[in-house]
């Protein structure tokens, strides 16, 4: 096993429009190591989430993966048999997005969800899922007796919380998550990332992570991409893209965030 | 001694006056004793988490839902009861709103011309075909859009800037005294929520309009108003200057709002993660009593006192 987990190569996706193909995502490579946090920033329709699906191969019609290779241990994904890739995606390579607390079903108790996602994937019984669930509560911060409770009675960070634990209850090597607190308060937001970042300690996972916020980015990543316009326009180390950013547009990115009066400029405090 | 919480300042009068608002959904409390003064030129910012009561505010503000108890007054007369049908005509004209959401606030089969002509018409704004056209195109570039390429298009041909942008326009196609802007920036990502803030500070202080400014996201209130209102679980817990309030935060749920604003500069730092989510709690569940004690603690700030310690 090499330190690099995830490899993306010359990635090309197209969305197939009535007026002819548009490309979202222009030749695209990066590598995520493994236990590496890696983010990718990017103002909303510049790619982001096709490049997630595409790793995932959820991406639906009319997107059409164009060329490229998406190498997990090696393995390119795009060559996987479906019924293959169905054992990577959430076994090996789970998947949280902004919306995710509102894709747990609401007439079952978060418990059987568990059960539910557990027993599909591992065949796990009912006792094991339950004590897999505990463990993962905990992990999370929610009390163990809550389990048997409906997604309705938990709150927007809770709910986000109870999916990233249902995520980690498969031991995935990989997360990827798509803007996963954009919809949450900034308390509720670093109450869930913060912990994001010691389970990820924990548990040695990778992280691909996904905002459009470059602050929030540089406050829990290793390593930042910056893309535009479907293009990868800046890849590096966290400390580089905020201290030193080398392209233009990364400049600007960071000069467009609203900040509190009285913090020190990033990114050399370049006007 | 009187500390009754009160933001305008002496020499100015404010258009919209609340004092001691509560309002109720069954067992909800959603707000408890609010008092605020919106005045002319100047924008107040009502800060806090989802469900704190914010939208609950603003609906009362826009006439759009009754206080439970308490006192609105507009231009100085008391507006809590119903008025004259005229009375509640020149209200709704003079206070306008803008919704967080700029995909759905604009109807996708009508043009931006449209959308912005019927405000002009219906409030006689401007008179036939070439005076309306010349006020759309007007208002189009008040609000930073190019007329010539905006008003022939369609809500789904801009982007969530752009629509948040006409949004504006159509509130101001009236000519409203106050405008309340429900979380205008919060769908619309950072990189593009600095024009927008910037637009409210520009048409705020050329055209004298109260703003009312709610956001979730302290950091930008700090670009917009003047003055701040930081809420928890319905009661006022921090206000006054914007400054002062930023600078010199008080109240335990300012200290830890502000805290949370993402830091570039300030990586999170691992094995902490337990600690906040515990000071976290801990500050709401101080933060949530009721307390009728108010400090003051500088010429405009003021801090409610912790239940506890009253
Ligand atoms: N289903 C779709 N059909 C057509 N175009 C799409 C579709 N999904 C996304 N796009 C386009 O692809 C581009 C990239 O979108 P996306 O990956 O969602 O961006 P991001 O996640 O960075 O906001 C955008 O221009 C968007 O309009
Ligand atoms: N029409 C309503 N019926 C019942 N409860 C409501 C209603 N509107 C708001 N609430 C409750 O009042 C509280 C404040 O809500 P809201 O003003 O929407 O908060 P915010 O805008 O700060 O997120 C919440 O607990 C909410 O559930
Ligand atoms: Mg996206
Ligand atoms: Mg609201």
């Amino acid at each position: 096993m090499s330190d690099t987990l995830l490899q993306i190569r010359n990635l090309e996706v197209d969305y197939l429009l009535d007026k002819g193909a548009f490309r979202a995502v222009k030749n695209v490579s990066f590598d995520i190591g493994r236990g590496e946090i890696f983010g990718l920033a990017g103002e909303s329709g510049c790619g982001k989430s096709t490049i997630a699906f595409a790793i995932t191969r959820l991406a639906k019609s009319p997107a059409w993966i164009a060329g490229g290779e998406i190498l997990l241990d090696g393995r390119d994904l795009l060559k996987l048999p479906e019924g293959e890739m169905q054992k990577v995606r959430w076994r090996r390579v789970g998947m949280v997005f902004q919306s995710a607390m509102n894709s747990l079903n609401p007439l079952m108790r978060v418990e059987a969800q568990f059960h539910d996602v557990l027993h599909r994937h591992t065949g796990a019984t009912r006792a094991q899922s339950r004590e897999r669930a505990e463990a993962m509560f905990k992990l999370v911060g929610i009390p163990t007796g809550r389990l048997s409770d409906y997604p309705h009675q938990f709150s927007g960070g809770m709910r986000q919380r109870i999916v990233i634990a249902i995520c980690l209850a498969l031991q995935p090597e990989l997360i990827i998550m798509d803007e996963p607190t954009t919809a949450l308060d900034v308390v509720v937001q670093r109450e869930i990332l913060e912990q994001v970042i010691d389970l990820q300690r924990s548990h040695g996972f990778s992280v691909l992570f996904i905002t459009h916020d470059l602050h929030l980015m540089a406050q829990l990543c290793h390593r930042i991409g910056v893309m535009l316009k479907g293009e990868l326009v800046e890849v590096g180390e966290v400390r580089q893209v905020s201290g030193a950013p080398a392209h233009d547009y990364t400049r600007r990115l960071w000069n467009a965030i609203p900040q509190l009066p009285g913090r020190p400029e990033l990114a050399g405090g370049v006007a | 001694m009187n500390l009754a919480p009160n933001l305008s300042l002496p020499a100015v009068e404010p258009v919209i006056r609340l004092e001691n608002i509560e309002r109720s959904f069954g067992a909800v409390q959603a707000l408890r004793g609010i008092s605020l003064s919106l005045t002319p030129g100047r924008a107040l910012a009502l800060v806090g988490e989802s469900g704190c009561g914010k939208t609950t505010c603003a609906r009362i503000i826009a006439r759009m839902d009754r206080p439970t108890s308490g006192r609105l007054s507009f231009r100085g007369r008391d507006a809590t009861a119903t008025g004259t049908r005229e009375e509640e005509r020149a209200y709704r004209r003079d206070v306008q709103m803008v919704f967080q959401d700029p995909f759905s606030s604009l109807n996708p089969v009508f043009s931006i011309d449209h959308h912005l002509s019927r405000p002009v018409l219906l409030h006689r704004h401007a008179e036939g075909k070439a005076g309306v056209a010349e006020a759309v195109s007007t208002l189009l570039a008040d609000v930073g859009l190019d007329p010539a390429v905006t008003r022939q298009k369609y809500p789904h041909e801009l982007s969530g800037g752009q629509r948040q942008r006409v949004n504006i326009a159509r509130a101001l196609a009236v000519q409203p005294r106050v405008l309340v802007a429900d979380e205008p920036t919060s769908m619309l990502d950072v990189s593009i929520r600095l024009g927008i803030l910037e637009l409210l500070a520009r048409i705020k202080r050329e055209r004298s309009l109260a703003l009312f400014y709610i956001t979730h996201d302290i950091a930008t209130a700090a670009h917009v108003a003047e003055e701040i209102v930081v809420m928890f679980a319905g009661q006022m817990v921090e206000w006054g200057d914007t400054e002062a309030v930023i600078a010199d935060a008080r109240h335990p749920y300012t200290q830890l709002l502000l805290s949370a604003v993402p830091d570039g500069a300030r990586p999170f730092i691992i094995g902490e993660s337990a600690r906040f989510l515990e000071r976290a709690e801990k500050v709401r569940a101080l933060s949530r009593p009721t307390s009728t004690a108010v400090e003051q603690v500088g010429k405009n700030h003021f801090v409610r006192a912790l239940a506890a310690q009253n």
